[in-house]
């Protein structure tokens, strides 16, 4: 997860934080889509509806190393399940019903999840999560199109360095994973080394999917030693 | 694929699994191998995105230098508990200030 959080730290506060945040990385996206071919249209589309950064990202640097769209799609679909298992953590933490919990399901993402989490009861939970979600989906979505829009005129994004926020992004994601235990680093590992290995060689889009394959090794070598427990979630 | 079918598909796609998440019966985690797996899987995906995105330009690897070492420093700040914010822009202001006086 991607918050450092003080026990006291009132989750308005985080969510705000949090959100704002984002929103830079909204910056990111929207000229990493536009310089890898997306219409400042298809990259709102794509931030209004999918609402998840990684995924957008993925997609889009698939797209930008001329590779498979299927293939990006794909990856893109495998990172946002991340979002399911949130979900079913979320959907007893929050304990929404009806239309609330309609409302709630766009706003499920590594932020708003962070954060509802860290909190100490439900109602500072729903508030936490509440908070980040909305900061975080209009800083996203504006910034999307600032991003967007201003490629167009800036001549070389890479001079302002956002090229290097999106590896940041993952990174800043994957951190407390890493920090968790061996298990997570020696997966990670091998995601990076099955991915550089096949990309010379494999479409754009399919070195990510086979670092699945890393993630694979794990599971079953973790079930073949029963009594081991796992890293935790 | 044409273009809006990717993020139609990618977007539509990514809201449906959210959907399932939050709707889903418990029973779904209760086999330890999927939960595991599912656990597991952005670990790896996420560590290959880092290493494409650093290293790689199209199909081909490459070292760009200001962009290694903003991610470089992009960890430092992570393992010196930076906010999310002050990670980011680290790893801009790395990557901006080093072609700024022409390195890379």
């Amino acid at each position: 997860m991607i918050v450092s959080q003080r026990a006291w730290a009132p989750p308005v506060r985080d969510g705000l934080g949090v959100g704002v945040a984002a929103g830079f990385a909204g910056l990111a996206f929207g000229t990493s889509a536009v310089t890898a071919g997306l219409s400042v249209a298809q990259a709102s589309v794509l931030s209004v509806l999918a609402f998840t950064g990684a995924s957008q990202f993925a997609l889009v640097g698939v797209i930008a190393g001329g590779g498979n769209l299927a293939a990006g799609v794909v990856g893109a679909m495998l990172l946002g399940a991340r979002n399911t298992l949130y979900g079913l953590r979320l959907a007893d933490v929050l304990g929404w019903r009806g239309t609330r919990k309609i409302v709630a399901t766009h706003g499920v993402i590594d932020e708003s999840t962070a954060v509802a989490l860290a909190q100490r009861d439900r109602d500072d939970a729903r508030l936490g999560f509440a908070t980040t979600a909305v900061t975080t989906f209009v800083c996203w979505n504006v910034t999307t199109v600032v991003g967007a829009v201003a490629t167009g005129h800036v001549g070389d994004i890479s001079a302002l360095g956002l090229d290097a926020v999106v590896p940041a992004v993952f990174l800043a994601l994957l951190w407390s994973r890493l920090r968790h235990g061996g298990r997570e680093r020696w997966v990670a590992l091998g995601g990076v080394a099955i991915a550089l290995a096949t990309t010379t060689f494999l479409p754009a889009g399919v070195p990510v999917l086979c670092a699945a394959i890393a993630a694979l090794v794990a599971t079953l070598a973790a079930s073949t030693r029963p009594t081991e427990t796992s890293g935790g979630t | 694929m044409s273009m809006w079918i990717a993020v139609l598909v990618t977007g539509v796609g990514c809201l449906l699994l959210k959907v399932v998440g939050m709707t889903a019966p418990r029973r779904l985690l209760d086999n330890p191998r999927i939960a595991d797996f599912a656990t597991i899987v952005p670990v790896a995906l996420l560590a290959a995105l880092i290493g494409l995105e650093t290293f790689t330009s199209g199909q081909s690897l490459t070292v760009d230098v200001p962009r290694v070492a903003a991610v470089a420093a992009a960890a430092v700040a992570l393992a010196l508990r930076a906010p999310f914010l002050v990670v980011l822009l680290v790893a801009a202001a790395t990557a901006a200030g080093l072609r700024a006086v022409g390195v890379g």
